[in-house]
């Protein structure tokens, strides 16, 4: 265990040197910072001036061992656009997106579980096949366009008038395919409630949850088919095995069988492939915080790339580097709890 | 029953009239832009989005009406003494928000301050001095006789100056204009304007409410509160407004403009904007651009018309000069000049009957359709045999590779930070000059001295009759020159629930005077 931890750790080290130094090597590529903070009409020697008092003008090996320094330290730089230190911009806007992300997983757990047991248990079932046929849809459509989708009809609204309103048929059909809207299309709303440090959160006020509805839909909507058909997938091969066989022919309960000796040995895979999709996860947040305009790092991060807002970006990347370790370490701890033979660390057999 | 309670209701309405009149500021509005203010402190970057900031909490000595007028704010009067000087009066009974009282003091601290901005020394270069006569009178003079004295006026904005003089606890200067980093001046704020901002997180939202002591009572706007949110993504801004989320929005996307039109309970205001988008032919890198009767040529192939009707939805000016309708150099006698047959009988006549090829570079992320027209324009040269490699690049990328005059067509999009012709001849026509400065932008290497001199005695010239003039000749003798293509003006796009009556407070700079705005 202790040596399965060091291991990570050394590993973590390894991946955020990668990552700072692939930063650095592209950042001549994405533009010149200073093009964003003056005027079209500064003229070329003022602009060397603030360029030499900012170290730009170093070569780039010097920049980075200045920042592998201080990086060393804690301190990842400060923003050019935000003027503050890059951490406390991340730690600002993180909250948001693991509000987003907590609120998406939440909807994919109480949907996709119950949904892809169904689809195991009774796969011919016409509701089963229903459920399939939507995940390979759901599966296909990007997330902006969902979620621009979602905004038109449910913050917008659609009036549907194609069918004859002085029938009854008619207007029974114009009313179930035209919404209100209403639902709000774009940020955290006014009321958050302060938690600690920089969390400010929406899950305790109405207007906070309603704001979360659209985006969390629309995040969940690209990995809920995926799990449906992981667990159904698993789920399936789970129930041919010989001891669900033999735990059936012993006359136990179907719920019995089903939800306890099958579901765990399902969810072993799941939570293994479900760690990986965290790492998409965020770059689908990145998605849908643009289309919402949701205050998270994901949406921070895109511009600061516009901005060329180097310090931020790299910062951005080695925290995202960090959380992919800790979370990949945390489902390998977790696996080997729900399965104890699985080993740690590789040892020689 | 019936009886009593209309006396009832009567005799409420009775009361609640008084009571509207004297809670004037009640209104709320959510407004949402496509970005927020970068800084508090007005003089750290010269930006449309810094001077919409600007005329929100501060005020101006003078400010433009709608028609390019000149309207009188915190300065009540003006008059010139002689050629150099300018005298002012103050306003008096104005207060900051911090609770001083503005006096020519505080004008004087706000020039002296201007002129160490990096971003505005170069506006305030023509000035010599600002020379306070007491407390509510002084004189702003210029080295030489200078015509564009007001223009630069409406720059002015008077900041508090005993709020931002001193050190702040961490031992730093409060007057210091720092352009990465946090100074006090960046996030603490106490100007003249109608509203204070209450809450600011930077990317998320902007919080203004009424200034209580705001000195223009007589101002009809009625708006308390205001919350700005960023949002730099058209469809979901353009969706807030349409789903009640915001009351105003700006800038309006070309591709919404209908869905806004056929809504009936939002209201859109367009206006021909000052923003001229046109394409530099350098002539240090193509031998041909040196011919005139090419350049003629390339004139004669482009369609403004068409890239205005087609690519831009009619949401453009056609443009044939730099100078739009209302600026003292609009020449109205130059119209676009599109005739393909012609275009190709003057390649001839230079000798390029079968082309040549040129690369092009423009911006994908910048202007209204910018890669789209550079587009447009590749194939039209491609009619006259001129082939194009064309390049379009994230604007971050892409003013690094002009600065460099990295292709032989390049795109550029102009405003004039002083309303005036010359400036676009300055930065875009003069010629390339590291020394001073000038013809910073002109990427075509496009030189012609006795214009550059024509437009510098203009800039002398106070009759503004003559110097109208002069500044029209320059058009017209670029235009004949075909020293630039200039393609159009974008224009500007706004909108707003119907009971948020916008259209009397924008004007073509975009800086909506939001104090003025009523909600009914």
């Amino acid at each position: 265990m202790l040596a399965f931890l060091v291991q990570r750790i050394s590993q973590a080290f390894l991946v955020m040197f990668v990552i700072s130094v692939i930063a650095f090597a592209i950042q001549d590529g994405l533009g010149d910072p200073l093009q964003q903070m003056v005027g079209m009409s500064v003229s070329q020697d003022e602009r060397e001036a603030i360029r030499d008092d900012m170290g730009l003008n170093d070569p780039l090996v010097v920049q980075y061992f200045r920042f592998a320094g201080n990086a060393l330290q804690g301190d990842l730089g400060t923003s050019y656009f935000y003027g503050k230190p890059t951490l406390d911009v991340i730690l600002e806007h993180l909250p948001a997106t693991l509000e987003l992300v907590i609120g998406a997983s939440l909807i994919i757990i109480v949907f996709s579980v119950p949904i892809g047991v169904y689809a195991a248990i009774r796969p011919q079932a016409w509701l089963a096949k229903f459920f399939m046929g939507i995940s390979t849809v759901g599966i296909s459509i990007p997330v902006f366009l969902t979620a621009i989708v979602l905004i038109q009809l449910y913050s917008i609204g659609v009036t549907v008038d194609w069918f004859p309103a002085d029938t009854g048929w008619g207007r029974w059909l114009n009313g179930a395919l035209s919404t209100d809207g209403g639902l709000p299309s774009y940020g955290r709303g006014d009321e958050l409630t302060h938690l600690f440090g920089t969390w400010d959160s929406g899950f305790f006020s109405e207007s906070g949850l309603w704001h979360l509805v659209l985006p969390s839909v629309s995040l969940a909507s690209i990995m809920l088919p995926l799990f449906i058909r992981l667990i159904r997938a698993e789920m399936m091969e789970v129930l041919q095995s010989d001891y669900i066989r033999y735990a059936r022919a012993k006359g136990l309960s179907a719920v019995r069988v089903n939800f306890l000796h099958a579901l765990k040995n399902t969810m072993l895979p799941v939570i293994t492939v479900g760690g990986v999709q965290i790492g998409i996860m965020v770059a689908y947040t990145i998605l849908t915080e643009t289309v919402f305009q949701w205050p998270g790092v994901g949406l921070m991060f895109l511009e600061a790339i516009t901005r060329s807002d180097i310090p931020l970006i790299v910062a951005y990347l080695m925290v995202v580097g960090l959380i992919f370790v800790i979370t990949n370490t945390l489902v390998d701890l977790i696996y080997g709890l729900v399965n104890p033979t699985v080993k740690l660390t590789g040892k020689k057999a | 029953m019936k009886k009593l309670l209309t006396a009832f209701v009567g005799s409420v309405a009775l009361a609640a009239a008084p009571m509207a009149m004297s809670a004037e500021a009640n209104k709320e509005l959510k407004m949402a832009y496509d970005a927020d203010p970068v800084t508090l402190d007005i003089h750290e970057q010269l930006s449309g989005g810094m001077l919409q900031l600007s005329h929100m909490t501060f005020d101006p000595l003078i400010r433009w009406t709608k028609d390019l007028e000149f309207e009188p704010r915190l300065a009540k009067s003006w008059e010139r003494i002689d050629e150099n000087t300018m005298r002012f009066e103050l306003r008096e009974g104005v207060k900051f928000h911090s609770g001083n009282d503005l006096t020519t003091k505080d004008v004087k601290f706000t020039f002296d301050r201007l002129k160490q901005s990096q971003d505005y020394k170069a506006i305030f270069q023509p000035f010599s001095e600002l020379k306070v006569i007491d407390d509510y009178t002084f004189e702003l003079i210029t080295k030489q006789p200078y015509p564009l004295l007001l223009n630069t006026a409406t720059y002015i904005f008077p900041m508090d100056s005993e709020f931002y003089t001193g050190k702040t606890e961490d031992g730093k200067d409060k007057s210091a204009i720092t352009k990465h980093g946090n100074s006090f001046a960046s996030e603490n704020l106490s100007g003249t304007g109608p509203y204070v901002i209450t809450d600011r997180q930077q990317g998320v939202r902007v919080e203004f409410e009424r200034f209580d002591d705001y000195w223009d009572t007589k101002s009809p706007g009625n708006v308390g509160k205001i919350t700005l949110t960023p949002i730099k993504e058209n469809n979901t801004r353009v969706s807030a407004l349409l789903s009640g989320g915001v009351g105003f929005i700006a800038p309006v996307p070309p591709t919404d403009l209908e869905r806004i039109r056929r809504d009936d309970d939002s209201n859109l205001v367009t206006m021909s904007g000052t923003r001229i988008i046109l394409f530099h032919m350098n002539q240090d890198r193509v031998e041909a651009f040196k011919n005139p009767k090419v350049r003629e040529a390339i004139a004669y192939a482009i369609n403004q018309e068409g890239i205005a009707a087609k690519i831009m939805k009619g949401f453009a000016t056609p443009a044939a000069q730099m100078s739009p309708a209302g600026y003292q150099g609009h020449n109205e006698s130059l119209t676009p000049r599109f005739d393909v047959a012609k275009a190709q009988q003057l390649m001839k006549e230079a000798g390029y009957e079968d082309g040549f090829t040129i690369t092009m570079m423009a911006p994908n992320n910048r202007y209204v359709n910018d890669d789209k027209i550079a587009q447009a324009v590749a194939a039209m040269l491609a009619r006259i045999n001129i082939k194009v490699d064309l390049k379009t690049l994230p604007k971050a990328q892409y003013w690094p590779e002009y600065d460099e005059r990295a292709a032989d067509m390049m795109m550029i999009g102009w405003h004039a930070d002083t309303e005036d012709s010359a400036n676009f001849f300055e930065f875009l026509t003069f010629c390339p000059d590291a020394e001073s400065g000038t013809g910073q932008y002109n990427a075509g290497n496009y030189c012609n001295p006795e214009l550059d001199a024509l437009v510098n005695k203009a800039n002398v010239e106070t009759d503004l009759e003559k110097r109208a003039a002069m500044l029209q000749e320059v058009e017209k003798r670029l235009y004949e020159d075909a020293a630039f293509v200039p393609l159009h003006w974008q224009d500007l796009a706004w909108a707003s629930k119907e009971n948020v009556k916008i259209e009397p407070i924008l004007n073509v700079m975009n800086f909506p005077y939001l104090g003025d705005l009523v909600i009914e």
